[in-house]
């Protein structure tokens, strides 16, 4: 069995009537990277300031690291590094400054703070702008400068908010890269994103926040699988064609506000072939056809998007929804 | 390492922080210092001769009278105006995303404000040293302070600076910005003005001499007046250390509190 370096069990949190977090249950094994995944205001951040011992939830059984967070929370933070969604950094002080003063904050001694300051500097790309204050950086660098201060003290358990949000492509590559390298290291990663493509790209497990609770959770493969396989989409100008392909077609999903016409399929060259033939045969000229293979994004909108859901749970608080 | 060896490393690093900002961006600081001073030339250059007339000191329009009666009442103004330096950079800091940082790291809870406090009291000092060298500069002098006097008189600028820094890092923490703490403070350097500072109390009318005798500043005025000049201190020594000792007690427990909750 592995090790779990994140236990939450009935995680709640709410703010005056309005609740966040409705029940969250997460686990994250030693050494892996687990990826919260939602819209904005799904409750990530939350869920992220609780885990790291910033705010206190309402209820909720939690270990970080074999500790109790309610019993010991000084234990806790001895073994996280956070780094939040807006910056952590002091601007008023150098970068170097920044990392010293963290040096300190772990009781480092002197040489050794300054080894590990310096060691973590050039890995950050940062060495050049080391005696420049913090508040004159790019956003990328103040990320960085944030992460490499989150890294002072070697942290076994890492929370990262958003560390890509409102980054350059560049700086978002090079942000992933590190986050790999930090987990090769043997460092669990807990991360929150917006972005499908960075869950799938650095997640070994991925989690679905919506509406205050876990609305999936698997591998990003796990995840796809839920959802019907790709499908082929025509979509249709003149609305009488849209009526007589979609009587003719028979078996397919019909959008009528968008006189398009889905009809599934893996999306291969032989089934596209025969897809394509059948059209023909029947006499269907769509004005435009695209191949749809699945991805996160659909997963993220069949758990996320309407009420059709089935997956969606009844909310004991529907009526307040209505009256909103 | 033991708990209060932790706790002071820790309040030691934050306090090298915080004068590492003040050292860095000295304007806050500087512009504080100068409505004391300003203040301090206004009075004695051109209200002087009325006032020391009006006071009565001396009988005749003797300008160095009026400032010696002034000065100890523009140093304790000095710690007033300090202070909301102090309410504005707590409140500047508690935006910012370090300390959010702070509350997630294993070091001791109260390092953060205790190294604001002391950061402070030391800026306290170094300004009413400052100011006391402008006052001396345009002719202020003790009259008969002896070695144990300026030692209790000094004494007295220390343990008001802590009582006044509690309370405005209480202001700090609840305002959300810079402006709005800033505002909070402002009673830091209004008291004064309506304080024996510039004029005695038995001057003022009827009504209001109880608010002014009473209020923090009178009382350490006259003290600080009473063991640089002589005067008679009476019952004010006790006031005043009263006066420290509640408001020390009722700023740590209020900052205390408010920085454990929860932050938004």
């Amino acid at each position: 069995m592995t090790t779990l370096a994140i236990a939450a069990n009935g995680l709640r949190k709410s703010y005056g009537d309005k609740t966040v977090l409705d029940g969250v249950d997460l686990t994250v094994p030693e050494g892996t990277i687990f990826a919260l995944l939602g819209p904005n205001g799904a409750g990530k951040t939350t869920a992220v300031k609780i885990l790291s011992t910033l705010i206190t939830a309402d209820a909720g059984d939690i270990h970080i690291g074999g500790h109790d967070l309610t019993a010991d929370p000084q234990a806790v933070r001895a073994g996280i590094g956070v780094t939040g969604q807006f910056s952590a950094v002091d601007g008023l002080i150098t970068g170097e400054e920044n990392m010293l003063l963290m040096a300190d904050l772990h009781h480092l001694s002197k040489a050794e703070g300054r080894r590990s300051a310096a060691e973590l500097l050039e890995r950050f790309d940062l060495t050049d702008a080391a005696k420049k204050p913090a508040s004159t950086y790019s956003g990328g660098m103040k990320r960085r400068l944030d992460l490499a201060m989150t890294l002072v003290g070697n942290p076994r358990i890492i929370f990262l908010d958003e560390p890509t949000t409102g980054l350059d492509p560049r700086s978002r590559h090079n942000m992933w890269q590190i986050i790999r390298q930090l987990v090769s290291d043997g460092v669990t990663v807990f991360l929150t994103t917006q972005y499908l493509e960075e869950a799938d790209e650095l997640a070994d497990r991925i989690a679905v926040l919506h509406d205050g609770r876990i609305a999936a959770e698997g591998t990003a493969d796990e995840l796809k699988r839920l959802i019907p396989g790709g499908h082929i989409r025509l979509r249709f100008t003149d609305p009488t064609a849209y009526q007589s392909a979609a009587t003719a077609l028979g078996e397919v999903t019909r959008h009528d506000e968008s006189l398009s016409l889905q009809i599934p399929s893996g999306g291969s060259q032989r089934e596209l072939r025969a897809i394509l033939d059948w059209l023909d045969a029947s006499g269907i000229e769509a004005d435009e056809l695209t191949v749809h293979t699945p991805d996160l994004d659909d997963v993220f909108f069949a758990l996320t998007g309407s009420a059709k859901v089935p997956t969606q749970p009844n909310q004991p608080n529907q009526s307040k929804e209505n009256v909103r | 390492m033991s708990a209060l060896s932790l706790a002071v490393r820790d309040s030691s690093t934050m306090l090298r922080r915080n004068l590492l900002h003040a050292r860095r961006y000295p304007s806050l600081t500087l512009n504080l210092l100068l409505t004391p001073i300003m203040l301090l030339v206004l009075f004695v250059y051109l209200f002087g001769d009325v006032m020391s007339a009006g006071i009565g000191s001396g009988g005749g329009a003797d300008r160095s009278a009026y400032i010696a009666y002034i000065v100890p009442g523009i140093l304790l103004m000095t710690i007033g105006g300090t202070v909301v330096g102090t309410a504005v950079s707590v409140s500047n800091d508690m935006t910012e995303g370090i300390i959010a940082r702070f509350r997630t790291m294993a070091i001791h809870r109260g390092a953060v404000l205790v190294g604001h406090v002391v950061g402070s009291v030391l800026q306290c000092v170094l300004s009413v040293v400052l100011v006391g060298a402008v006052a001396v500069a345009i002719g202020f002098r003790s009259t008969d302070a002896t070695v144990l006097e300026w030692l209790a008189a000094f004494t007295l600028l220390v343990l008001f600076a802590t009582a006044l820094t509690w309370i405005a890092v209480g202001m700090g923490l609840i305002s959300p910005n810079a402006e709005a703490a800033s505002n909070n403070a402002l009673p830091m350097v209004l008291l004064p003005l309506f304080s024996s500072a510039f004029v005695p109390v038995d001057t003022m009318p009827g009504w209001f001499q109880p608010i002014a005798e009473y209020q923090p500043f009178t009382p350490a005025i006259e003290t600080l007046r009473g063991l640089l000049l002589g005067t008679e201190i009476g019952y004010n020594g006790w006031l005043t250390m009263a006066w420290c000792l509640a408001l020390t007690i009722l700023g740590y427990l209020w900052s205390t509190v408010k920085f454990n909750q929860d932050p938004k």
